[in-house]
């Protein structure tokens, strides 16, 4: 049976490992090749959950490849304009063409905000905010080429609601709305949609990690998932702590997919009712 | 093919679904293999200047299922009148089966009319009658039966851009009811998710922009348009298309009602050519 996403090209940033692996191998299960960019390196802030690495985007490869997809993986960094555009522009070249965007990079900390260092606050920015436009920038003009186009970006219930403790994390989540809602409008005539997802909780090393937990369990020392799990339930309507990186993937899938093709401009949550609780 | 998990076993009660949406809802859930309870008035109420549906429409709807090698059972109620309803989705209970998803889709459009002086107050109370009372008859008529099942279950209740913006607003009695009556689905649909989720029943609403069924094609609505430019252009999409079609709303709500959306409640999902983002 032809896949949904059959001749489709598709690319990914932040794509080694956890959402943006499962968005790879989802995209790639319905018959999109692949380009894909990660830091695969630490991020000097981030210090509360290991970095990815080289070998997880090799592995992320590896896996595409094994679903008879083909797939250009470079080592970049959001925040570097000119290496997204060689990754991008060289891919393109390789695949032929550019049909869907998923900004998908990204990093999380905890602070209280005023014991946030400056320098924390910037780094953030740069990645969640001028990360997710630079990732736009270097990918507009081939789907504008291509006729048209669909762009999704990971935004979070962060992009929709505030909680405390994370001001440099949520305002950049909500400036991810600001730039869907500017690019919707200026590229409808161009045939690009774009729209933002907004996870709750999703079972990655994002979330699953001590610093993490104890901010959801008020502090407490060395917090086991299962105790996580449960203050995790406690802040979405559905009972359940967490979401699969697969049921983004999922949401995307349908977004970028010909079933949407009137779907633009859209903030679609996945959050198991986090935000209408 | 069809992009959403099957719904093989799965009964889907949907209101209005003699013709337009609700047909195309009831044909692509059964093509996924679900099992249709259809209710439609199929009958003309006084403030509606197009004409409604009628039995040969929900005849046709049932052809179609059918045609599919699945089930329905159609019945003719008004969703305003809780009792009748109730007996209909029993009765289609007791044929078909539990039901695990509902779309409250049944409504009506007053304001589009080419009479210059309606009756504003009648419009108002019919619109917000049937878009508004119906659609919490139509979830209350069938939750009971869904959580007593214990399989958890989804909802849609069809909203409109309407229930979102307040574009192309003209003070008439019909625009003024409907306005109100979609915003107030996004309420039902809230304060439901927040309800039922416990019972795992998943409760989001859709927007479409216009969508290509006799509830806009037709002669009353090209006079409306016609008399009043203004709201035509206030009208207009973001992407370059004039409407929708049926089954684009229909694939939204297959996504939205799937266990591809198994973690998706209290949502409002424009299906609107960037109307609501313009
Ligand atoms: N996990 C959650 O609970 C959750 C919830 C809501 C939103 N999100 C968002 O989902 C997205 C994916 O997160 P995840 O859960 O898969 O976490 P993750 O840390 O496992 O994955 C993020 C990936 O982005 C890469 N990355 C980080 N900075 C980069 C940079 N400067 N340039 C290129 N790549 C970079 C990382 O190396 C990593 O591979 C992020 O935008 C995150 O903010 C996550
Ligand atoms: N067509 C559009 O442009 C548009 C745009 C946004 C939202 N909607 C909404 O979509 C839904 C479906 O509309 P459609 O476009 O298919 O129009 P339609 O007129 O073709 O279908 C509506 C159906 O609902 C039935 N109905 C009306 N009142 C009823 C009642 N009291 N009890 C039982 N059944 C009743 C009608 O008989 C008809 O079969 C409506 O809620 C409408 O408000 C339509």
């Amino acid at each position: 049976m032809a896949g949904r996403l059959e001749g489709k090209v598709a690319f990914i940033t932040g794509a080694a490992r956890s959402q943006g692996r499962s968005h790879a191998l989802r995209l790639a299960e319905e018959g999109a090749d692949i380009i894909a960019v990660d830091i695969a390196a630490p991020v000097e802030s981030i210090g509360m959950y290991p970095p990815a690495t080289e070998d997880d985007l090799a592995e992320t490869v590896r896996q595409v490849e094994a679903l008879d997809r083909r797939i250009i993986a470079t080592k970049a960094d959001v925040r570097d304009p000119a290496a997204l555009k060689s990754a991008v522009d060289d891919g393109v070249a390789q695949l032929g063409k550019l049909d869907i965007v998923l900004a998908n990079a990204g990093v999380f900390e905890i602070f209280p905000a005023l014991e946030l260092a400056d320098s924390a606050w910037q780094e953030m920015i740069d990645i969640n905010l001028t990360g997710v436009w630079n990732t736009c920038k270097a990918t507009l003009p081939h789907l504008i080429e291509n006729g048209g186009g669909a762009m999704v970006l990971t935004s979070s219930t962060a992009g929709l609601k505030g909680t405390p403790n994370t001001i440099h994390y949520t305002a950049a989540k909500h400036g991810v709305v600001g730039i869907m809602r500017t690019l919707a409008n200026e590229f409808a005539a161009n045939s690009i949609r774009v729209n933002t997802v907004h996870p709750t909780g999703v079972d990655t090393v994002m979330i699953q990690n001590e610093k993490t937990r104890g901010l959801f369990l008020g502090g407490a020392e060395n917090p086991t998932r299962e105790q996580a799990a449960e203050a995790f339930e406690a802040t979405n309507a559905l009972p359940v702590p967490w979401v699969e990186a697969r049921d983004i993937s999922n949401a995307i899938l349908f977004l970028v997919s010909d079933e949407a093709r009137y779907i633009t401009g859209v903030t679609l949550p996945v959050d198991a009712g986090y935000t209408v609780k | 093919m069809a992009l959403t998990s099957n719904h093989e076993g799965k009964v889907a009660l949907i209101t209005g679904a003699a013709r337009g949406q609700g047909r195309s809802h009831a044909v692509r859930l059964a093509e996924e293999g679900a099992d249709i309870i259809a209710v439609d008035l199929c009958a003309q109420i006084g403030s509606v200047a197009y004409p409604m549906a009628t039995p040969d429409d929900l005849a046709q709807t049932a052809k179609e299922v059918e045609a599919l090698d699945r089930r329905i059972v159609t019945r003719q109620a008004d969703v305003r009148d809780m009792a009748a309803l109730q007996a209909a989705v029993d009765e289609g209970i007791a044929e078909l089966g539990a039901v695990d998803i509902v779309l409250a889709n049944a409504g009506i459009a007053p304001q589009l009319t080419s009479d210059p002086d309606p009756d504003h107050e009648q419009a108002f109370r019919d619109v917000v009658e049937v878009n508004l009372f119906g659609v919490r008859n139509t979830v209350h008529a069938a939750v009971p039966s869904m959580i007593d099942k214990g399989q958890g279950g989804a909802i849609v209740l069809t909203s409109s851009t309407q229930g979102l913006t307040g574009r192309g607003g003209d003070g008439s009695g019909g625009m003024d009811g409907y306005a109100a009556a979609k915003h107030g689905v996004v309420g039902l649909m809230r304060t439901y998710a927040n309800w039922l989720a416990e019972h795992k029943i998943r409760v989001n609403t859709v927007h479409p922009t216009g969508v290509q069924t006799p509830m806009i094609e037709n002669d009353e609505m090209t006079a409306y348009m016609e008399a009043n430019p203004g709201i035509s252009a206030a009208l207009e999409n973001l992407m370059p298309v004039e409407s929708v079609e049926a089954v684009d709303i229909s694939n939204a709500i297959a996504w939205l009602v799937s266990d591809h959306a198994r973690f998706v409640t209290g949502v409002t999902l424009p299906v609107d050519a960037g109307f609501t983002v313009k």
